[in-house]
């Protein structure tokens, strides 16, 4: 039986997770021009769906973004990142060698955008995946944050 | 006086006073026994320092630390928390007179390796002579990226990067099979939803 005498916690936090989310994606895809980048993105993601489950019970956060998913987000991330370097090799570069990525002119930069956007997107899933991992590992042993714990 | 030496004089005043908070902090977090207050007090000691790293013109770690140190590692902690006593075993109050002069040698010693430093923000320093300045000058051309640190973090040292994210994602996979995958509450709860339907 929940009693509901967290409800300005909740009402505060509602529309504040999106714009964290939407912040995590403008720190990933603004990093080329601004402070930021694929760690900071996928910590700040994490938060996100953190900051949920604080409010609104683990379970509920595990069933909007399951825990099979967090860990196979982690190694799909990791692969995503080591594929852009298997990418290169098969181009005919050296591993993780954007450049060689398009087999462009020399003075092209295309090669080196993707491969850093690439490379940063595998950056945030391994990251995201990885944290909320460990947080559900750590929370998922008690079922309820009791009252007067806090 | 100039603008330039107020400017400077400012600086001075900020980066004393946020050092300052940060002693005082850590002198908090070391004397006290609730555990809950001492991983708050670790977040804002992260949040002041990440506010430092920004006076001191490091943004990206200065990000780094606010989304690591006070964000994602605070709630890290009270998930472990949970699973612990609240509070500290009280320490038997008694004076160490060996651990203190340790403490008081090394950070005389600390104190005088800093005489060597080269100044804050010097061009001729060793870090801002050789590879520094050779990364300034080649992001342009060679990434065509505006902001360098990510030039550097992703394809200059991409091999220290895939590392790193190797590690984050090793970590996550050691907590993983140390804990487990932590589904047991969510199985749990849905249980207890159907039990209590019946």
């Amino acid at each position: 039986m929940r009693t509901d005498h967290h409800i300005i916690l909740r009402v505060v936090a509602k529309p504040l997770i999106p714009i964290i989310a939407l912040f995590a994606l403008y720190v990933q895809f603004h990093g080329d021009y601004s402070p930021g980048g694929g760690f900071q993105a996928g910590v700040i993601i994490a938060v996100a769906v953190i900051l949920y489950a604080l409010i609104f019970g683990i379970s509920p956060a595990m069933r909007a973004v399951p825990p099979a998913f967090t860990r196979s987000l982690a190694a799909i991330g990791f692969l995503l990142y080591a594929g852009v370097g298997v990418w290169a090799l098969l181009m005919g570069g050296n591993f993780l060698d954007y450049d060689a990525l398009f087999n462009e002119a020399d003075g092209g930069h295309h090669g080196q955008h993707y491969g850093i956007l690439l490379v940063e997107l595998g950056v945030l899933f391994a990251v995201a995946g990885s944290m909320l991992s460990i947080f559900y590992a750590f929370a998922g042993r008690v079922t309820e944050i009791k009252d007067e714990d806090w | 006086m100039t603008g330039y030496e107020g400017a400077d004089l400012a600086i001075a005043l900020i980066n004393v006073v946020l050092l300052g908070l940060l002693f005082v902090v850590a002198i908090a977090i070391a004397r006290m026994r609730s555990l809950f207050a001492i991983v708050m007090l670790s977040s804002i000691y992260s949040l002041i320092s990440a506010t430092w790293f920004v006076a001191l013109d490091a943004v990206d770690v200065a990000f780094t630390e606010a989304a690591v140190g006070a964000g994602i590692s605070t709630a890290l902690l009270l998930g472990a928390m949970l699973l612990t006593s609240r509070t500290a075993k009280p320490e038997p109050r008694k004076f160490a007179i060996v651990p203190l002069l340790v403490c008081i040698a090394t950070g005389l010693i600390l104190v005088y390796a800093t005489i060597d430093l080269p100044a804050f923000g010097d061009p001729d320093s060793p870090a801002n002579t050789y590879v520094g300045t050779d990364y300034i000058e080649r992001t342009p051309e060679e990434i065509g990226v505006p902001n360098i640190v990510t030039a550097v973090l992703a394809s200059y040292r991409g091999f220290d990067t895939l590392g790193e994210t190797g590690v984050v994602f090793s970590a996550a996979l050691a907590v993983i099979l140390l804990l487990g995958f932590g589904e047991r509450s969510l199985s749990a709860s849905i249980g207890r939803r159907k039990g209590g339907k019946e």
